[in-house]
């Protein structure tokens, strides 16, 4: 049984808010569909430890950018990761929470099962090995989720799956943590205590963080770096900037916010 | 030659103190038996998990035209023209399928009615169809030792090939999107799986039914869905529900006088109807 090598950085525990040395670069990313431009020049460099927040309508083009970053559609344009000691490793790897996860209430899947899929070599119907068990319950643990992981993952709440799957996306310790609207389904407390959970994690083993998500307030708070897409890049900074820019404002009718 | 293999096999179930094993027909549908069930029951864990149900009877049906295009070739055993034919339907079938065009459920009832009837009108040229009537019910009392043979080897190919996927499917089925990122592209895995499904079942098909097949997939593993709380679980419940049932029905057909394979079905039947009350109490 081997299991995909940990990437928590080697300076953990006694690393900066920032280390600031390692680097995922998107430079000139384009996507055309049937023709049509649905993403255009964009330049985008997500430092590890930082939060970067996507904002913009719906189909602005959020959701492309993702994709673009995994790898699963053809684009213009280059992606680059560079490591704290300025390598260039060819597939960093990439923790991923995707939009709309749910599951069939009956499937006879428990947490531990979805961790086997994806980690272990042993088939997971006949059984799930010791290491590969220890490995779940410290992805588990990451999130605060560990009591779950014998629980079937179709009756999970809302809120519990999504530190589940945060927990199975950091599982190994990735470069970068990709989260594409994570919080629909999740009632208000559990998202504040999902982005402070996120906001720990990005400080303690130092990945970049890429969240799309329509929760202005709570990014407001929680990201570092809050970009706005229509298309194309419209304006980037720190959020309380960006949510200050008229078209911004205009795109998300914030008149009443101060 | 081959029979002189399973010596032992019918010098250990003759011991047994019951009439069936008397007969070295039942000796041999029992071996059979032991090697079919779990074979349909684990695949059958997939076949419910991933909604392919309907597939799977869309495949036993294309058997018409297998036997038929075999009756066209002259071929003096069909089974080699069914699992061609039935392989050519998985490809085509999955080719409609990830181009979208058309539902899956649309595209597969489109194709089985297109391969029964074609099947049908071959086969019936010159009023003969009562020739293939066995095909419908199943003969598991005709399977000889080459047939048991056939299917070890099949067994063991198979087993080994849906452990190798598993993860793989498994991972696909939770979510596509995950499976992706983890750079687990399950289409090649979810092709051969289709594929294997395809060839078990055409296999199966002459001893347990074109009708009844597609119960023996899909039943234990429902029954065992009711039970499982985890995939390891899964697994080994359908197994069980799938070899017991296989087990109890070919001895109840041999006293009632009756098909196997139906009779195996009314037994699966009766155990996903237990698990039902089961759940319901739980």
């Amino acid at each position: 049984m081997q299991l995909p090598p940990d990437n928590a950085p080697a300076h953990h525990g006694v690393a900066p808010h920032r280390c600031g040395e390692c680097c995922t670069t998107l430079k000139g990313i384009g996507v055309r569909h049937n023709g049509k431009a649905v993403l255009e020049d964009i330049d985008l460099h997500l430092h590890c430890g930082e939060l970067t927040a996507v904002v913009g309508e719906n189909g602005a083009g959020k959701t492309t950018l993702i994709k673009c970053l995994l790898g699963e559609i053809p684009h213009s344009g280059e992606v680059h990761f560079l490591d704290a000691a300025h390598r260039r490793p060819d597939s960093p790897v990439i923790g991923y929470v995707p939009q709309h996860s749910s599951f069939d209430k009956d499937a006879p899947v428990s947490v531990l099962d979805l961790f086997a899929a994806s980690l272990a070599e042993r088939p997971a119907c006949l059984g799930v090995s010791r290491s590969v068990r220890d490995a779940a319950l410290e992805g588990l643990r990451r999130t605060g989720a560990e009591d779950l992981i014998d629980r079937r993952v179709g009756t999970l709440s809302g809120g519990e799956l999504q530190r589940v799957l945060l927990g199975l996306a950091l599982t190994p310790v990735p470069n970068i943590l990709v989260l594409d609207e994570p919080m629909s389904g999740v009632d208000h407390s559990g998202r504040e205590q999902f982005y402070e959970l996120l906001s720990h994690l990005r400080r303690e083993y130092d990945f970049a963080v890429l969240l799309v998500s329509h929760d202005l307030a709570a990014l407001a708070r929680f990201a570092d770096r809050m970009v706005f897409l229509d298309r194309r890049i419209v304006c980037e900074g720190p959020p309380a900037e960006v949510l200050r820019d008229p078209r911004v404002r205009e795109a998300f009718s914030l008149h009443s916010v101060a | 030659m081959i029979e002189s293999v399973f010596a032992p096999w019918h010098a250990a179930v003759s011991a047994l103190p019951f009439e069936w094993a008397r007969y070295g027909f039942m000796r041999l549908a029992l071996l059979a038996v032991l090697l079919v069930s779990p074979l349909l029951g684990a695949l059958g864990t997939v076949v419910v998990a991933n909604r392919m149900a309907f597939f799977s009877e869309a495949i036993g049906h294309a058997a018409f035209t297998g036997i038929a295009l075999g009756v066209l070739l002259g071929l003096t055993d069909p089974l080699w023209s069914m699992i061609g034919f039935a392989l050519l339907l998985t490809l085509a079938v999955t080719w409609f399928r990830r181009r979208g065009g058309l539902s899956s459920d649309t595209a597969i009832g489109l194709v089985m009615a297109f391969t029964v009837s074609l099947g049908i009108v071959i086969l019936s040229r010159g009023g003969d169809f009562a020739r293939y009537t066995n095909f419908l019910i199943g003969d598991m009392l005709a399977i000889t030792g080459r047939d048991v043979a056939v299917l070890a080897v099949l067994g063991l190919v198979v087993f080994a090939l849906f452990f190798f996927f598993f993860n793989r499917l498994l991972l696909a089925t939770l979510s596509p999107a995950i499976a992706r990122s983890r750079a687990k592209r399950a289409g090649a895995a979810e092709l051969a799986f289709a594929c294997l499904l395809a060839v078990v079942v055409t296999c199966a098909l002459p001893w347990i039914g074109i009708l009844v097949i597609n119960a023996l997939l899909i039943l234990p593993a429902a029954a065992a869905r009711n039970l499982a709380r985890n995939t390891a679980q899964f697994f080994a419940w359908t197994v069980a529900v799938s070899v017991l049932a296989g087990i109890a029905g070919l001895i109840v057909s041999f006293y009632a006088s009756t098909a196997t394979g139906a009779t195996i079905v009314l037994i699966a039947m009766g155990f996903y109807l237990l698990t039902l009350v089961r759940r319901a109490a739980s």
